[in-house]
């Protein structure tokens, strides 16, 4: 082959030059092994963390909240598991499409959906989208997950509450803490859709109940689907409540109230425990801690009977005749009268130019202080009050707890007025006219009382001038720990009375209901003693009762405390627009009195089989 | 007349050499050169077995893979004992029927995530762009062999013409990857053969490897819509999710590797499905994120082996012919390891472009065992006629 040598110098001339491909070759592999140091060994960590991140997502944990008990161990909210449906935004490829998916297959409103998914806050954190999934709905949406990345539907536990309307005022319900409070400091550590007390023993005692979220860190992959779970944050469930209240006690009070509007507060006057706080209209708490749709809110703030208001606290009436209780304690302790003066009613008060009735037409006739009590005479206490004077009578009804909180551990506690010239000049700029003393002693006018405070102004007679705080929870049991911590009882005041003026009281209040205006109050199990009151709440000439629109007509007070020697319970009932006291509320008070001395009857009074959660109690009278 | 001197004295020492081995038939060399291509090979199966070991399906990839493997392991048999003279003879006939066989891979085709590169056969799909590399080669290196080519036309322009209907047809699938890798052999093969203007073959050979680094300041300079726009246009398959999502989750893969790895089975982003295309264009993200820095580094030493024992093959190779079959073979390779790993790790963009030896696919495991064989036939052959 003739052209084999040529060949043969370029094959020489091609080996020669492979040294180009040697230098090249190692030249470019270092630079591979030198791209993959600054990689893998420089900012190895930074995207460790970045296929962190990339696999791993937070899954908030919800507490369980502390579940609430009556005062014997009766379970008034608890928690049931529930289906909770989550979007993980990090993983939502295009939110659009899920929005649609998510509210075909739920019949979800889209665009509640959507503010849900695009609201404010952390992209890390996987939004709720909707609570208390049917079985039907969580396992559609199993069974779609390969087709919903990024939604995942988790196992929570829902406030629950058992007794339905019972009780709903006093435990309230919860609610998705709102975007104005994840603003203020004490909810800091909550995210959006986490659950808070929103009304009730729930709001106040929040923070306890509450507990503290935990975080599960889940694995996912590039779908978003879970795969396992990698570290788990238990969550700290929320302490335990034990109530003051006794739900056999509770219920029996909202039954007697029925449909009617008003309010009944039972208290031990020993202790200030709450025994029983009956609203009514109320709510179903458990419909309330759901997510209402802006309607079905609407048609619960509209309501004409304003269910969502707490009467025992909230609500602010004249306290009518029931002022006598007070008003004859600080007419004896500010020498007004002496128990034995008396005082000639003849069915009117004549002030200037104005003549002011007795309820009776043709009055009472002469009475001292007892018979004036007994009978509930306008005329003696207009005739008091007159030589009493305002300031002295506002500085009495303040030491009884009026015009201010009770103190009671709920929401929104309301003060009611006790007027004077000086809250008159501030709230109206005007001066007081001699005229409204003389209303106000009989409780009317401007004078406005919660039967909440009258409860415990009733309470303070009961135990002889000793005003104890109302109390609602007596003991928070912690639930990591199971420690349980007992809540004393706490006397806020005591009456400076002269001591022989409230026994004198008491047996008065007694003969209200022996022969008195309040009658119907009289029980064969227990010796009452009450106090009527008819709270006008118009100044209209009052007609035939039945004749008047119910809207018109008067409060119904009752207060009242049993036993009479001993008293255990302090009462106050208030029946909206149900007429007279004596007639429409006093009997009321006799049967919830009746039923408390029937529940407690083994035990002799002053010691009640509450040992569930007492033991230990320091002794909380005197 | 000394370096010459020199030169042949080498070559009567190597001539002494492969005397001795030839001898033996099956010597120390093809040992140690196997030896490699399987341990690269094994470590391809154990990433793919890593990612696709939960497949749930009756024949997984891993599984296919081995086939792949056995049958590549024919092709190397036969490539390897067949004369390589002989095969060279085909190569313009092989041309011409690779080049049909691109032209109906455009009409007949299988696509495939918007590129139509495989033709169907029965349960499995056939890619010859895979093996119009290797037949490329064979190619030129005939076409250089065949006769003395001097002169601009007979070196550059006739066989530049001779590659373009094969890169037009591979870039019309399109296949950025594969006509690159045409356009790296054609160069390459230049360069080797060489040229009047040797500056312009080293230019050439250097532009092509730091083209990934080139690459990076040029495409860095970039705006993202711009370089969408570019890449939607060259390779509009390349990442049909976009804003260089494989590109982002290659780079964490193997970051999170570190040092040591996060072990078989631990890389999250593989097994999780960040990664896509794990078995196949990725694998070595797979492998540096479950092997680390230091897995990585034996990895790159295996290839470095590998392409140094072929470089000896070339060295003492005995004609112009298997030298230059040898040398396109060895650009082939170097090529594929070193834009696979780059584009894996961030460097160059996103081209698909398989990692030999390792990356799942019928195709390129056959046609890189099949030139393996080749390679290791040119060590094995003698000139024939002395």
């Amino acid at each position: 082959m003739a052209t084999a040598g040529l060949h043969d110098s370029e094959l020489g001339e091609l080996q020669r030059r492979l040294i180009i491909l040697r230098v090249g070759l190692l030249l470019v592999v270092a630079l591979l092994g030198l791209r993959l140091w600054h990689l893998q060994i420089r900012e190895g960590p930074y995207y460790r963390d970045l296929s962190e991140n990339n696999r791993t997502r937070s899954v908030i944990m919800e507490p369980a909240r502390g579940l609430i008990y009556d005062r014997n161990g009766v379970l008034l909210a608890n928690n049931v598991p529930s289906f909770t449906l989550y979007v993980s935004l990090e993983d939502v490829k295009d939110r659009d499409l899920l929005i649609d998916q998510l509210s075909n297959l739920l019949g979800l409103d889209t665009a509640l959906v959507r503010k849900k998914l695009t609201a404010r806050g952390s992209k890390q954190l996987p939004r709720k989208v909707k609570d208390r999934l049917t079985l039907r709905e969580a396992t559609l949406v199993e069974s779609h997950r390969l087709d919903l990345p990024g939604v995942m539907v988790q196992v929570e536990s829902q406030r629950n509450y058992p007794g339905g309307v019972t009780a709903s005022h006093l435990l309230g319900y919860v609610g998705e803490v709102s975007p104005e409070q994840l603003e203020k400091p004490e909810f800091a550590d909550l995210h959006q859709g986490s659950i808070v007390g929103q009304y009730g023993v729930e709001k106040f005692f929040d923070r306890l109940v509450r507990g503290q979220a935990g975080q599960k860190s889940i694995e996912v992959d590039a779908l978003g689907h879970e795969k396992r779970t990698v570290v788990v944050e238990q969550p700290h469930a929320g302490d335990n409540l034990y109530l003051t209240i006794d739900a056999r006690l509770q219920k029996v009070a909202e039954n007697l109230l029925g449909e009617e509007s008003g309010a009944i507060v039972a208290l031990d006057p020993r202790t200030g425990d709450v025994l029983a706080m009956a609203s009514r209209p109320g709510f179903d708490p458990n419909i309330l801690s759901r997510e209402l749709t802006p309607k079905q809110w609407a048609e619960i703030v509209q309501n004409e009977g304003r269910p969502l208001n707490n009467r025992a606290t909230q609500g602010q009436y004249p306290p009518g005749s029931v002022f006598k209780v007070m008003m004859a304690a600080a007419a004896l302790q500010s020498n007004t009268v002496t128990p034995s003066t008396s005082i000639h009613c003849n069915g009117g008060y004549q002030f200037g130019r104005r003549l002011y009735h007795d309820w009776k037409a043709g009055g009472h006739g002469s009475v001292d202080l007892r018979r004036a009590l007994v009978q509930s005479c306008d005329v003696y206490f207009y005739t008091v009050g007159q030589r009493m004077g305002i300031e002295t009578m506002a500085s009495f009804a303040h030491q009884f707890g009026l015009g201010e909180e009770t103190g009671i551990e709920l929401p929104s506690e309301r003060i009611g007025i006790v007027p004077s010239s000086a809250w008159k000049q501030k709230a109206k700029n005007e001066a007081w006219l001699p005229g409204e003393t003389i209303s106000a002693s009989i409780g009317q006018g401007y004078v406005n009382v919660t039967p909440l405070q009258m409860a415990s102004l009733i309470g303070t007679v009961a135990n002889d001038g000793v005003t104890f705080r109302p109390r609602l929870v007596q003991a928070v049991m912690d639930r990591t720990t199971g420690e349980v911590q007992h809540r004393p009882a706490v006397p806020k005041r005591t009456l400076n009375l002269r001591p022989e003026i409230l026994p004198l009281i008491k047996e008065a209040l007694a003969g209200v209901v022996k022969e008195g205006t309040a009658t119907r109050a009289k029980s064969a199990l227990v010796t009452i003693a009450g106090k009527t009151g008819t709270a006008q709440t118009t100044a209209l000439r009052p007609g035939p009762e039945k004749d008047i629109p119910k809207k018109f007509r008067d409060h119904a007070w009752f207060v009242a405390f049993a036993p009479v020697e001993a008293p255990t319970i302090a009462v106050a009932v208030l029946g909206e627009h149900m007429g007279h006291g004596g007639s429409a509320s006093a009997p009321l008070a006799k049967e919830l009195i009746e039923t408390y001395v029937k529940l407690n009857l083994p035990a002799p009074s002053g010691v009640k089989d509450d040992a569930v959660v007492r033991k230990g109690t320091p002794e909380d009278k005197e | 007349m000394m370096p010459l001197c020199g030169r042949e004295r080498r070559r009567t020492r190597n001539e002494m050499i492969d005397r001795v081995i030839n001898s033996r038939g099956f010597d120390n060399f093809d040992f140690r050169f196997i030896g490699l291509i399987f341990v690269i090979l094994g470590v391809g199966v154990l990433s793919i077995y890593s990612v696709t070991h939960d497949q749930g399906v009756a024949f997984p990839f891993y599984a296919k893979q081995v086939v792949w493997i056995i049958l590549g392991t024919v092709a190397f048999l036969v490539m390897w004992l067949s004369d390589y003279h002989r095969i060279a003879r085909l190569a313009y006939p092989a041309y011409a029927i690779i080049l049909i066989l691109l032209a109906v891979v455009l009409f007949e085709g299988k696509s495939s995530r918007g590129a139509q590169r495989w033709i169907p056969m029965g349960p499995f799909a056939f890619q010859p762009s895979e093996f119009a590399k290797l037949v490329l080669i064979l190619t030129l290196a005939h076409y250089y062999s065949k006769a003395p080519r001097v002169g601009w036309l007979q070196r550059v322009v006739l066989p530049g013409l001779l590659v373009l209907p094969g890169l037009l047809l591979i870039l019309k699938q399109p296949d950025l990857g594969s006509g690159l890798s045409f356009l790296a052999v054609y160069a390459a093969m230049l360069l080797m053969v060489g040229m009047r203007s040797k500056a312009l073959g080293v230019f050439l050979l250097f532009s092509l490897m730091l083209f990934p680094f080139a690459w990076e300041v040029m495409w860095g300079s970039l705006h993202d819509y711009q370089r969408q726009r570019i890449m939607a246009f060259v390779d509009p398959a390349y990442d049909p999710g976009g804003k260089g999502y494989h590109a982002l989750q290659s780079r964490i893969a193997i970051g999170a590797g570190e040092l040591t790895g996060k072990g078989l089975y631990g890389g999250t982003q593989s097994q999780l499905k960040f990664l896509p295309e794990g078995h196949t264009d990725f694998v070595f993200s797979v492998f540096a994120e479950e092997w680390g820095f230091l897995g990585v580094l034996a990895l790159l030493i295996l290839f470095v082996a590998l392409i140094w024992l072929s470089l000896e093959i070339v060295a003492r190779a005995k004609d112009q012919l298997g030298a230059l079959l040898a040398v396109g073979i060895i650009c082939m390779l170097c090529f594929c390891v070193v834009v696979n790993i780059g584009m894996t790790a961030g460097m160059f963009p996103i081209v698909g472009i398989p990692l030999p030896l390792m990356s799942y696919g019928g195709s390129a495991t056959i046609m890189t065992m099949a030139s393996l064989g080749l390679l290791l036939n040119v060590k094995r052959r003698r000139l024939s006629f002395f």
